[in-house]
């Protein structure tokens, strides 16, 4: 399994290897350019200069999910866009993250019905969840920084 | 020329075609013509062409479903919402669809933009519309069942998640349970 | 009542696995040869403004059919409606047209006022106004930053962005929230506008002409902005008029209807302004007269600002306590406010058993509410009549005979919100 395998557990190596590779992905995530609804006009609000997003490196919104680290699932998901956010999601390359962002992500929202998925997790894991409706900029600002320190919790395990 | 003179629709309407005008209601300043629902289609060609009503504008087709309450003669009704800008005033044709024939004549040959409402409605009240170039549904998936803003349609809730019924909510949510990240 | 299970959610991705015979009729006959191609414009796409599905068939690179395909930002806001009292809905009408809610709360109370009969007064209306016509700007604002930025001009958006912060500042001041404040109730509004509100509008409009100045300077004249939006996506008056369109894109092609002068609400009549109009009908016009309306609305907003700072507290919601809740000062004093806030808030008021139909100028266009009553607390179906939802449907007309990056253009410039479209 790699370099821990072949030359034992070197402690100090693994361990700064980790924390390089951790903070390149945290420092340079790129989302994917995906907005349902009423979120994504406060994630375009976040992204613009007031709330500004590049400082996270996500100032690239990559329109193809092959590019892209991160999904950021903003607004409701209805049942006739499920399986697309299933295929965009399938389409992404590992490592990726999805950030549930705003109420309709993460439990269905105000809307308890026929046409609304009950919360993305029903279709896609999430790594965080983001409340409010729509959450303010700081909030999904919060949540990144959240999922920033959940990445430099990450380890290699496995080199491909 | 000059535009004639603003005429009254529903006095227009019984002169012209008398057996299609069943009833006149206002309420609130909105007049309603109750139009009989095979002729819906003269009656809008009517209400667009007519020196005096000139209806060019259609705003709006909405449908309502009167199950369970028995009120009124048939459990659909749909209503055309006609502006006309040029004597800048409103009328409603109301049409009453009974539910073993849910069918009324399209109005897409007067004014294309009915295109689409009477998509949604077919979709949504199960209302169908003779001679619409494209009746597929149009908000719901194409594979669903049934028609939602029926009153006998469920709202289709999730029930709230209490300690008791948590295992038999989760049944139905296979990712939920186990939503973990996969880049471990 | 029985208990309603929510369907099992087996979703997968998957390819679409239907044929081509499904599309006969829809598309020419030269698409099931094979001599055009046809091309998903699929739901997940940087510039259709949401999740706006287009179904291309295209000879080269020229549009010859296109199919919209929606509904997948149906939320059932509608049905959802049905299942609650006629104050509790008010929230779950911010959320259609996301970009300018304010619209959304009061096409829905103006219904609800004249369903059951609820007056409004005049310094609510004043409210209103001013509430209404800041929406229109933030949303304007976010229409050109993102029209702008699919035609490729980035720091147009950004530009615009700034400015919307202020707006959506001024917003919070007032509802408590960016978004989807629920202000706007049936009656006048929630509650009154707190002391900061008018020094902020005061300094924000003070700098507003300049700014809009800028986004002019970079665009109006721009050779490859005129050269990417005149003379696509025209449309004539009367087919226009024919396809349901209505507001900005209307006015583009130039015909003379805002509903704020045809048929005056909320006290209208009493401002001064006048309506822009374009004359070609192309993307361009369509543009001149979105730039022109924000700054009508600036001219509207220091009326308003005038006549506010004059009285800047007093009513602001009807004192009719059938339909109005009382304000919690007045229940420790009062047994018949303690009661109608109780019938209020458990089963709400009554509406009676008849259909209106009540519609406004919102910044896409004419925004109109169904309701019908049932003689009870909850609505028997209400209907929006939106107008992204009539310009989508006209979008195959628009777009005939133009290329891929016209049709960019051209679905920038209607304006469509796909909450608004969808509901």
């Amino acid at each position: 399994m790699g370099v821990t395998s072949k030359l034992g557990n070197l402690g100090v190596v693994t361990t700064t290897l980790d924390v390089a590779v951790n903070w390149a992905r945290n420092g340079a995530m790129w989302p994917l350019l995906f907005g349902l609804a009423c979120c994504a006009i406060e994630y375009m609000a976040t992204q613009a200069s007031n709330y500004d997003l590049s400082r996270f490196g996500m100032e690239l919104n990559r329109a193809t999910p092959r590019q892209a680290d991160l999904l950021i699932v903003s607004g409701r998901v209805t049942r006739k866009m499920a399986p697309v956010i299933r295929q965009l999601y399938d389409q992404m390359a590992s490592p990726k993250w999805v950030i549930a962002m705003g109420d309709c992500a993460s439990c269905g929202g105000v809307y308890n019905n026929y046409a609304v998925v009950q919360g993305v997790d029903e279709i896609i894991p999430v790594d965080v969840y983001v409340a409010g409706c729509p959450p303010r900029p700081e909030q999904l600002l919060h949540g990144i920084m959240t999922l920033q320190e959940k990445v430099n919790g990450m380890t290699i395990k496995e080199w491909a | 020329m000059f535009p004639q003179q603003a005429s009254d629709p529903a006095a227009a309407l019984k002169a012209a075609l008398p057996d299609a005008l069943l009833d006149v209601k206002e309420f609130r300043g909105e007049i309603t013509l109750i139009i009989q629902r095979e002729q819906i289609a003269e009656v809008a060609r009517f209400m667009r062409d007519t020196p005096g009503l000139l209806f060019t504008f259609l705003s709006d087709i909405s449908a309502v479903d009167y199950y369970p309450e028995a009120t009124r003669p048939e459990r659909f009704g749909v209503s055309y919402h006609l502006y006309s800008l040029l004597y800048n005033r409103k009328v409603r044709l109301k049409v009453f669809v009974p539910e073993d024939d849910t069918t009324v004549p399209t109005a897409t040959d007067v004014w294309p933009s009915a295109n689409w409402p009477e998509r949604e409605i077919f979709d949504m009240m199960g209302i169908s519309f003779d001679g619409h170039p494209d009746m597929r549904r149009l908000l719901m998936p194409e594979d669903w069942d049934g028609h939602p803003h029926r009153r006998d349609y469920p709202l289709g809730y999730e029930t709230i998640q209490f300690s008791f019924n948590v295992e038999e909510i989760l049944k139905h949510k296979p990712s939920a349970r186990d939503a973990r990240s996969t880049n471990d | 009542m029985a208990i309603q299970q929510a369907p099992d959610t087996q979703i997968q991705g998957g390819q679409w696995d239907g044929s081509l015979e499904e599309l006969r009729g829809l598309v020419s006959e030269r698409a099931m040869t094979g001599e055009t191609m046809l091309l998903n414009m699929g739901p997940h796409h940087p510039s259709t403004h949401g999740v706006l599905r287009l179904l291309l068939e295209l000879d080269g690179e020229e549009i010859v059919t296109c199919i919209p395909d929606i509904g997948f930002l149906h939320t059932g806001i509608e049905k959802n409606i049905e299942s609650k009292s006629y104050e509790k809905a008010v929230v779950l009408t911010d959320r259609m047209d996301y970009l300018s809610p304010i619209s959304n709360n009061t096409v829905y109370s103006m219904a609800v006022e004249k369903l059951a009969d609820i007056d409004v007064p005049e310094r609510a209306q004043l409210i209103r106004v001013t509430v209404l016509e800041l929406q229109r700007l933030a949303s304007h604002l976010v229409w050109l930053g993102t029209h702008a930025i699919d035609l490729g001009a980035m720091s147009v958006f950004l530009y615009c962005f700034r400015e919307r912060e202020k707006i959506l500042d001024m917003l919070e001041m007032l509802s408590g929230q960016r978004l989807m404040g629920s202000y706007i109730r049936p009656g006048g509004v929630w509650r009154d506008i707190t002391p900061e509100f008018l020094p902020a509008l005061r300094a924000f409009l003070d700098i507003v002409p300049s700014r809009i100045d800028d986004y002019e300077t970079l665009l109006t004249r721009n050779p490859l902005w005129i050269d990417r939006t005149q003379g696509i996506g025209v449309v004539e008056p009367e087919v226009a008029l024919a396809w349901g369109i209505s507001g900005p894109t209307l006015r583009g092609s130039g015909v003379n209807w805002d509903i704020r002068k045809s048929s005056p609400y909320m006290g209208y009549e009493t401002f001064d302004f006048n309506v822009p109009l374009g004359e070609h009908g192309d993307v361009y016009d369509r543009f001149l007269c979105r730039v022109r309306e924000m700054r009508v609305t600036v001219k509207i907003l220091y009326q308003a600002y005038a006549r506010l700072e004059k009285q800047p507290t007093g009513i602001f919601r009807s004192q009719n306590r059938k339909f109005v809740p009382p304000p919690r000062a007045e229940l420790g004093r009062s047994m018949e406010a303690v009661i109608h806030h109780f019938k209020l808030w458990t089963e709400g008021f009554s509406a009676p058993d008849e259909e209106v139909y009540v519609s406004i100028e919102s910044p896409r266009g004419e925004i109109g509410c169904y309701m019908h009553g049932t003689g009870g607390t909850k609505p028997r179906r209400v209907h929006f009549k939106t107008p992204s939802f009539i310009h989508i449907g006209a979008l195959p007309v628009m777009t005939k005979g133009h290329l891929i990056a016209d049709l960019v253009a051209i679905v920038g410039s209607i304006d469509c919100v796909l909450g608004d479209c969808d509901r």
